[in-house]
């Protein structure tokens, strides 16, 4: 097997093992009941039946990252899909009909990217309220235009070329032409940049957990495990540590496998 | 019409565009944003009082025209809940994110130089893998994990610095080390990979061949010519540090921009969000045009293109 092609299996089947699969089979993985209180068990340490201890409601932590998992990867995948699609269309739509379409989506690309890192979707969350499908929501606004100038600049790159002249020559339409010509020519880059960008939602997510935004009160996301871990550093620093060394993992897990992909899509650096 | 003359004429439309967005985003809130700020039980005299106060009983293309009039002049408007003027408000706590941005630039450039000159110089060696593995690594970590470890390091167990409050240098370091890693861990990878290209180049090896010791053809012929693309990811990373100001502020306490826009979401007082948000957001824009300003300044290939 050539070094690209055992990084990439290496480092997906690492996120498969330690993120996915537990996150699909939480409610049968987890000892226990993620939202239990007792706060007779309060901040028990590691052991019993409890292997990674409990955090200050009594609630068993490993059952809650085993959940936390299943809200990460709903956010992250579903978020960066859905800027995927939005933002590979209008960058395809404005890098091929070019002129004054083509400035327009370009314009607004600008002025949501003018809102430094997760600002918009705070600001998002704050008007609309905390849950998670407006967090999809907010960080879709955020993730579109990354999509949208990527497709843009592939698809000027690809129009310059003689198969796509040739299949104009034969009179192939507009939308045929890019669904069928360009957009599998221009895919490689986007899957990169989806790797990424769902490292970036992961993160993104969490944050606003962390902050209140995110998740409702109780839900056991790592942002908000974090947040209240906070509270109770001195006496139970484990209680943070966990979903700490989750997120990292997993964001980490992610920015390896865009760059494996990376050196495995690009012809060029394929060894 | 050239580069700068350019970059300069298209900062209006997007302003105008952010602007545009701002105000539109207090208009998204589900319902009735009045009667989510003063409660069910407000009476509707109240309501209307206040719907009139904020201008939202007026037609929408008119409360727009307001907007951008009072914010171009300045005004923001009045906060709810503290009923002074929005600008000052903002004016009071922006030295203290200023403040917390400085130092954690500081930071980033003082572990990224060594770590990315260190990698580069020792290219495929141990020392080039460690400063990979801390790059990826400070990366990924989420930097409202990073300020509780560190403050329980430093602050709980060694007792070495203070935390959650504003005051002296000692009181910076946490907050710094928390907002600057990631940007530290993004610059050491920028300065090793731009590094090992300019080392590369004709010119050093013309400068070695002329028997220059190396650290002279590092420190004075290397160096200089590779932090120029550094100095424009520093310039795009200030937008990272706006935002990761909000959260590293809620952290430790940290009395800026950041935990005022939180303050504001928390009371629902959107006068003060809008605010905020905007603050920041024409911030990150004029610190765009400033570091491309200055790139060009710096490369004449783009001030003549």
């Amino acid at each position: 097997m050539k070094p690209s092609t055992r990084h990439l299996v290496l480092t997906a089947c690492l996120l498969g093992v330690f993120f996915v699969i537990p996150a699909l089979l939480a409610p049968w993985l987890a000892p226990h009941d993620p939202l239990e209180v007792d706060l007779k068990g309060a901040l028990e340490p590691l052991g019993g039946g409890y292997p990674l201890g409990r955090d200050d409601q009594g609630a068993d932590i490993l059952s809650r990252l085993l959940y936390g998992a299943r809200i990460s990867l709903l956010v992250g995948v579903g978020s960066v899909a859905v800027s995927a699609v939005l933002g590979v269309a209008l960058g395809m739509i404005s890098g091929y009909l070019g002129g004054w379409v083509d400035m327009l989506i370009m314009r607004l690309v600008d002025v949501f990217m003018a809102f430094p890192g997760l600002l918009l979707a705070i600001a998002l969350v704050a008007v609309l309220g905390p849950g998670l499908s407006n967090v999809v929501l907010a960080l879709t606004a955020l993730g579109w235009t990354g999509f949208a100038r990527l497709a843009r600049g592939q698809v000027l790159g690809v129009m310059e070329k003689d198969y796509i002249r040739a299949a104009r020559g034969l009179g192939v339409g507009p939308l045929r032409l890019m669904g069928r010509h360009i957009l599998p020519n221009i895919m490689a880059p986007v899957v990169v940049q989806a790797s990424f960008a769902v490292a970036s939602a992961i993160l993104a997510e969490a944050s606003l957990s962390f902050l209140g935004l995110g998740a409702p009160p109780g839900t056991p996301s790592w942002g908000a495990m974090l947040a209240e871990g906070r509270h109770v550093l001195w006496e139970a620093p484990l209680v943070s540590l966990f979903p700490g060394l989750a997120i990292m993992g997993v964001v980490l897990g992610f920015n390896l496998l865009g760059d494996a992909l990376n050196d495995y899509l690009d012809p060029k650096r394929r060894r | 019409m050239t580069y700068l003359t350019r970059r300069l004429l298209w900062t209006f439309p997007v302003l105008l565009g952010v602007m545009s967005l701002v105000f539109l985003l207090i208009h998204l809130v589900p319902g009735d944003p009045v009667e989510i700020m003063l409660g069910e039980n407000a009476l509707p005299a109240d309501l209307s009082a206040l719907r009139s106060k904020l201008g939202l009983d007026r037609s929408l293309p008119v409360q727009y025209g307001d907007f951008i009039t009072a914010t171009l002049r300045g005004d923001l408007g009045e906060s709810f809940t503290s009923r002074r003027p929005v600008t000052g408000l903002i004016l009071e706590r922006l030295p203290a994110t200023l403040e917390l941005m400085a130092g954690a630039m500081a930071v980033a450039f003082a572990l990224a130089l060594p770590l990315g000159i260190l990698a580069a110089l020792r290219h495929g060696k141990w020392q080039d893998r460690l400063a990979t593995a801390f790059s990826l690594v400070g990366v990924a970590m989420p930097n409202f994990w990073l300020g509780p470890l560190l403050i329980l390091v430093f602050a709980i167990y060694l007792d070495w610095l203070p935390v959650n409050e504003r005051g002296g240098l000692a009181h910076l370091v946490l907050p710094a080390l928390t907002l600057g890693t990631s940007m530290a861990a993004l610059l050491s990878r920028m300065i090793h990979s731009s590094l090992l290209e300019v080392l590369g180049e004709d010119f050093i090896r013309t400068a070695r061949a002329k028997g220059l010791a190396e650290r002279v053809v590092v420190v004075r012929h290397g160096l200089p010519n590779s932090l120029i693309p550094v100095i424009t990811v520093a310039g795009l990373q200030i937008g990272a540090l706006l935002s990761g100001a909000i959260i590293t502020e809620s952290i430790f306490d940290w009395p800026g921009l950041g935990s005022l826009l939180l303050e504001s979401i928390n009371t629902r007082d959107y006068p003060l969000t809008q605010g905020c948000v905007l603050t920041i957001a024409l911030s990150y824009i004029l610190v765009n045009l400033a570091t491309d300003m200055l790139y060009a300044w710096v490369d004449p290939r783009i001030r003549l293109r």
